[in-house]
Parts: C-alpha cells; sequence; structure tokens
C-alpha cells in the first residue's frame, strides 16, 4: 500500500481534498475528485511518476447517473499501479477546463473526446476533429455518446480541414495522401518546405476510422476478442492479449502459467516478424534492397512458422478468455526455426551494419530529442531510442519476471537508434522464446481456465512490439460491454514524427517515417 | 559488396519450391500474355484494412513467392495500373479518394476487392463510418476472399479472375 502515502503526499502538497480512493483488480488505484481539483492532481501525478498521460477518456453514464465520467490514468512503474483519476461531468453542455494546457500530451485525447462525445475542453486551441473528417461528417453528431444516431441524409458537407499555415518567403507546401505510392494505409502529410529542408509537417490521420470502439459495444464480453484482432492486423496478438486481460483482471480469473508461456511466445514471435519487416523498411527506403529481401525472406519464414504452431499466420484465433484456445504441441519447430532464422538475421547484420553509404543515411537522421519525446508522451520503440527505457514486460513481470532479458535503451532518438532498438529487441525476443519454451515445457499442460462473469471495469495491457497497447473496458451485468476504450502507441507516437523530420530533407521523410512504423488503422480506430 | 554476392550465392535460389505453386504462376503468365500483352499491372488502395491484408499482399512480392516474375507488378500511379486492388471496408473519409483514385485509371480497368472487410465491411459491417464494402462505390470485378487471404490464395484468385 505504499502508494497511498504517495497519494496523501500530493493532496498535502497541492491543498486539495480527494474525494475517495478505491483499488480496482490487482494493478489499478481510482481517485475521485472534484471538478476544481481534477486539473491540479493531474499535474501533480505526472509530475511526481514522471508520467505522461496514458489514457483519458470519457464514459457515457447519463442514462444510469445523469452524468459523463472522465477517466485520466498514468502510470506509476514504481508501485506498479495504474492510476486512474475520475470525476462526473454535468450532462448539460458538457465541458471541463482543458488539461492539455498544462500537460501536453492530454491534448489529442482531448480533441478525441471532443469530437466523439461533444465534451468540450475549455480552452484547448485546437479543437479541429481527427477522425470524424469534416468533409464527410455533420457538425453535431457524437457516435459515442449512447443516444447516438447515424445522421439521416449524407448532407454535402462543404466545410474543409484547414491546415496550420506556414508563410514566409520561398515556403511551398507539398501535400501527400492519403492514397500513397507504395502498399501502404492511407495518411495525409502536409510538408511546409523551404528548399529542401522540411519546415514543418502537420499529419492528418483518421482515413481508416471504422467506429471499432463504438462496434464493441453492446457486444458479448467474451466473443468479442475477433474485433479485438481485426483493429490493428500488425499487432493482432498484442490487441487480442490486451483485451483478454482486461476481462480477465475484471472477472479475477488466473490464466494458468502454461498458457502465459504459450502467449509470451507469441507475443514475441509477433515482435520478431514485425521488427524484421521494419528493418527492411528502412533499408528499402534508402534504397538498400538486398537487406530488405533478406528480411522479407525472415519474416516469411516467421509467418510460416506462425501458421504451423497456431495455424494462423498472424496469430490470429489463438487467444481466448483466460488462457489460450489450443496447445502449441511441436515446441521443437519452433527452435529449429529459431536457429534458421538466428542464422539469417546475423546475415542480416551483417550485410547493413558495415555498409558506409547505409549508415550515413540513417545516422543523425530524423531526431527525436529527449525532452520533446518525454512532453508528447511518446511511447514504446520509439521512447527507448530517445532515452526513456520503459517497457510493461519490465514493469508488470508476470512470466517476464521469471526470466531474464535487457530493455534495449538508445540516446541519440535518431532513426539509427531507433533501427539498433529493433536489432537488439530481435535478438532478445529469440532468446526470451527459448527460455519460455524450457519453462513451458515443465509446467502443467493446462490451457485456460473458464472466467466465472462479473460485471465491472478494467484495464489490459500488453507491450506490443511498437509499444504498450491499452484496453479499458466497462462491462455490464449480462456480460455485455458498455464502453472499450483502445489506446494504441501510434496514438501517442504519430506526433513524434512530426517533430523529428524537421530540419530534414524530404527525401529522408520515407525512412524517418518507416523507421517509427506506425498504424493507421490503430490511430484511428 | 563481397558480403551481398557471397551472401546471394550461399543463400540460393529460395522461391517456393511446391510444385502446386509453380504451375499456378506457369499458368498466370501465360493467361497475362495472352489477355494483357506481356504484363498486368495493379495499383493497391487500402480503405481501412487492419493492415494484414496489405502484408499479405506485400508477401506475394517477396522472394518467396515473387509474383513479379509471372508478370504481376504493383505499381505507384493509377495511371499505370490494369485494376485497383482494394483492401478494407470504405471508411467514409475515403470514399472520395477511392472514386478519384477508379477515375485516374485508364480503360479498359478492373476492381478487384481482397479479404472480407472489403466484400461487405466484414468485422466493421454497419458500423456508423463505413460504406460496407467497395461495392457500394464502384462495381466490382472479382473478389479475393480470406481474413487475411494468404499469398498462394492472392495468387489463385487472380488467376480466376484473368482466366474469365
Amino acid at each position: 500500500m505504499g502508494y497511498l502515502s504517495a497519494i496523501k503526499d500530493i493532496e498535502y502538497i497541492l491543498g486539495i481534498q480527494l474525494l475517495k480512493i478505491t483499488e480496482n483488480n490487482a494493478y489499478e488505484v481510482y481517485i475521485d475528485v472534484q471538478e476544481n481539483d481534477f486539473n491540479k492532481l493531474c499535474f501533480g501525478l505526472h509530475q511526481r511518476l514522471n508520467s505522461p498521460v496514458e489514457m483519458f477518456f470519457a464514459c457515457d453514464q447519463r442514462q444510469e447517473r445523469g452524468v459523463f465520467v472522465i477517466y485520466c490514468a498514468f502510470l506509476c512503474a514504481e508501485y506498479r499501479k495504474w492510476f486512474f483519476v475520475r470525476m462526473d461531468i454535468a450532462q448539460e453542455s458538457p465541458k471541463f477546463e482543458s488539461l492539455a494546457k498544462e500537460i501536453y500530451s492530454a491534448n489529442l485525447f482531448e480533441r478525441e473526446m471532443n469530437e466523439m462525445f461533444g465534451i468540450v475542453p475549455l480552452g484547448n486551441p485546437d479543437l479541429r476533429r481527427l477522425n470524424l473528417h469534416d468533409e464527410v461528417w455533420p457538425q453535431g453528431y457524437f457516435p459515442l455518446r449512447k443516444d447516438f444516431k447515424k445522421p439521416i441524409t449524407d448532407s454535402a458537407q462543404t466545410a474543409q480541414f484547414e491546415f496550420n499555415k506556414i508563410e514566409g518567403e520561398g515556403i511551398f507546401e507539398i501535400p501527400v495522401g492519403p492514397v500513397h505510392a507504395g502498399i501502404i494505409g492511407p495518411g495525409h502529410f502536409r510538408f511546409s518546405v523551404a528548399g529542401e529542408p522540411i519546415i514543418n509537417l502537420e499529419i492528418r490521420l483518421g482515413f481508416t476510422h471504422r467506429g471499432a470502439e463504438k462496434l464493441f459495444e453492446g457486444k458479448t464480453a467474451l466473443k468479442a476478442i475477433g474485433l479485438s484482432e481485426g483493429v490493428a492486423g500488425d499487432t493482432a496478438f498484442a490487441n487480442s492479449l490486451a483485451y483478454c486481460q482486461a476481462i480477465e483482471n475484471i472477472s479475477a480469473s488466473v490464466v494458468p502459467e502454461y498458457a502465459l508461456y504459450l502467449r509470451g511466445i507469441c507475443l514475441e514471435l509477433e515482435r520478431m516478424y514485425n521488427h524484421v519487416s521494419g528493418i527492411g523498411g528502412i533499408a528499402i527506403d534508402v534504397g538498400y534492397s538486398f537487406p530488405a529481401m533478406l528480411a522479407a525472406i525472415i519474416k516469411e519464414n516467421i509467418l510460416c512458422l506462425n501458421e504451423s504452431i497456431t495455424g494462423s499466420r498472424y496469430l490470429k484465433n489463438f487467444n481466448k478468455v483466460g488462457g489460450v484456445s489450443k496447445d502449441i504441441k511441436n515446441k521443437d519447430l519452433i527452435l529449429e526455426s529459431l536457429k534458421a532464422i538466428e542464422k539469417d538475421f546475423n546475415d542480416l547484420k551483417s550485410t547493413l551494419i558495415p555498409s558506409v553509404s547505409f549508415m550515413d543515411r540513417v545516422d543523425t537522421t530524423g531526431v527525436l530529442i529527449k525532452k520533446t519525446t518525454k512532453d508528447l508522451g511518446i511511447v514504446g520503440l520509439a521512447a527507448r531510442a530517445s532515452g526513456i527505457s520503459r517497457d510493461l514486460r519490465k514493469i508488470f513481470g508476470g512470466i517476464y519476471e521469471k526470466v531474464s532479458f535487457n530493455v534495449a535503451k538508445e540516446e541519440s532518438g535518431d532513426v539509427l537508434a531507433r533501427l539498433n532498438v529493433r536489432l537488439s529487441e530481435f535478438s532478445e525476443s529469440v532468446s526470451l522464446i527459448r527460455k519460455f519454451i524450457e519453462r513451458a515445457q515443465k509446467t502443467e499442460n493446462k490451457l485456460f481456465v473458464e472466467s466465472n462473469f462479473k460485471d465491472g471495469f478494467g484495464l489490459g495491457s500488453a507491450e506490443s512490439w511498437r509499444g504498450p497497447i491499452l484496453y479499458w473496458l466497462k462491462i455490464d451485468n449480462s456480460g455485455l460491454i458498455q464502453r472499450c476504450k483502445i489506446v494504441d502507441p501510434s496514438f501517442h507516437n504519430w506526433q513524434g514524427l512530426s517533430y523529428a523530420v524537421l530540419g530534414n530533407i524530404v527525401p529522408d521523410f520515407p525512412v524517418c517515417n518507416k523507421s517509427f512504423d506506425l498504424s493507421y488503422p490503430g490511430n484511428d480506430l | 559488396m563481397k558480403e551481398i554476392i557471397l551472401n546471394s550465392l550461399k543463400k540460393g535460389l529460395v522461391t517456393k519450391p511446391a510444385k502446386e505453386f509453380e504451375d499456378l504462376g506457369r499458368e498466370l503468365k501465360s493467361e497475362i500474355y495472352k489477355k494483357f500483352g506481356r504484363s498486368f499491372h495493379i495499383r493497391q488502395v487500402d480503405t481501412g484494412s487492419c493492415n494484414a491484408c496489405i502484408s499479405e499482399i506485400i508477401a506475394t512480392t517477396n522472394p518467396i513467392y515473387d509474383i513479379q516474375r509471372f508478370g504481376i507488378d504493383f505499381v505507384a500511379s493509377p495511371r499505370h495500373a490494369d485494376a485497383i486492388l482494394v483492401t478494407g471496408p470504405v471508411s467514409k473519409n475515403m470514399a472520395l479518394a477511392l472514386k478519384k483514385t477508379y477515375d485516374a485509371m485508364p480503360e479498359p480497368k478492373f476492381v478487384i476487392t481482397l479479404g472480407n472487410c472489403a466484400k461487405d465491411g466484414g468485422l466493421f459491417k454497419d458500423s456508423y463510418y463505413v460504406e460496407n464494402g467497395v461495392s457500394n462505390i464502384l462495381p466490382v470485378d472479382a473478389h479475393v476472399p480470406g481474413c487475411p487471404p494468404n499469398p498462394t490464395e492472392i495468387i489463385k484468385a487472380i488467376l480466376n479472375f484473368l482466366r474469365k
């Protein structure tokens, strides 16, 4: 209970009065406050815990209690807890004082609440909509409200999104997207350029918005795993893992150790195939195709391995609430494949790293400095490349506590740093899988527990290859989902890209972009 | 340079050795020769897929499947394309961009959809923000089912389309 005194300290120093502190599940603490104290406490926690805003979202409780409830979550690594600051907001013309004025990492969440719930963050200077584009969606329709109805006609909207204007002699704009030249998702990039260097980059996303959070609502919690796997396909396993964990936390199910090892193996396999594909992508974006092809071979081999052990190349339909749906019988196949994969990977490294012309393109390109990383709340591999080594696998332990592994960390924040983080995480994953297999073989072969279902709310989290994926679920007493809030690491990290490219030349943009390797569907939901 | 040459010699031929796959490819190649001269160019457009479909399309171009040796290429502009390959359930935000991409293609042009979402919305069917599949926006000529379809299935489906 050490965290209590920490909270009391903050309460005392700020001179505020907390209404209630409740512990929920194993890792969550909810702190209720009055409206006036909300921002003060959030700022206090932000400073004390050294944590950006991890989640900031609303929940429509007007039918039950006549209010909207908003939650702002911080991660306390020291006590292994998530702190949720919670307050009620009156339903008539809902609003609150903007938190983003003090904590920048709250900004995008506030814009999201404004468009999805119509809850206005007073004083936030930028309330342009993120996902509901002005060109196709009328004002005044808030999809995540419970009484939301689709706009009847596609009333022709004339409203246009306004990009930030950069003015000055010789400055011109380069618009790119939403349809790009490669085989990739849609997004719009607006470069303001003087000569070659990029002066400003504004990224407009939301083109793959499908209303995923709304689709979860009203679905049976045990049956919506498939939907979570469709949120972002390259992190299908991490998404379903976070989703399942949320339900397991709510129902207090204890997943058998054996199943945890199988999940660990899959999570690391997902990390491996994406990292190697990203490494190949960086090579191809500077025109170095041999290692890119080698990387594509390794990726394909891992995908084939995935298929032969779980039946799905993208590890779908493997997770299940309470454990896993099938056993991985052929563990020797994994060990054998790992040997071949590791050999190919060493070849990849030996063609990449000693190449002077390759290093020339990635070294000191696209630097994201530590201060910006912190202010924006950048997470995952991009944060670890800029000197912030935070990894949920280390913080929350579980099976990862039983085996030793190193969290990669680089200081320089450039493309090379992000590449190095990925290189070392790949090798770390190989050794983790070996350790998990070794331990799994000594553990009782039990795949899942039946979860006794009860209503409640809770958070599930998984450190995907890109960074932490968070699912916050609220389930009613008939087992139906009332609210599902998803935060993908891309939601934080896209902003990092627009800062990292400043001062770089336009032809270096693809390699900067690939080094962050962000998801469009994960961000847009 | 020495490393690269050595590496590629050591690695040798990596394309998928399965006979079934090679037969498929040979037939694909001859169909493309007959109907499109020498090559069949595809422009890919994503309208809100989860990325798994995209990943599988990219996989068809990797050295193991290497779809390019059969005469299929993924091009950077709709102006160079014989067909567009559309993934995703069509988010409202992408409807206009999809139409514009189609309009920019020269005649004759074909639309192929890939993945369950592109057929009728799939996982995201009847969401407030999707158009429930490509056929509500464009005339669709062929469909590749799956979630996601694997590279062999993609090549098979393209072959079936070309046979018609």
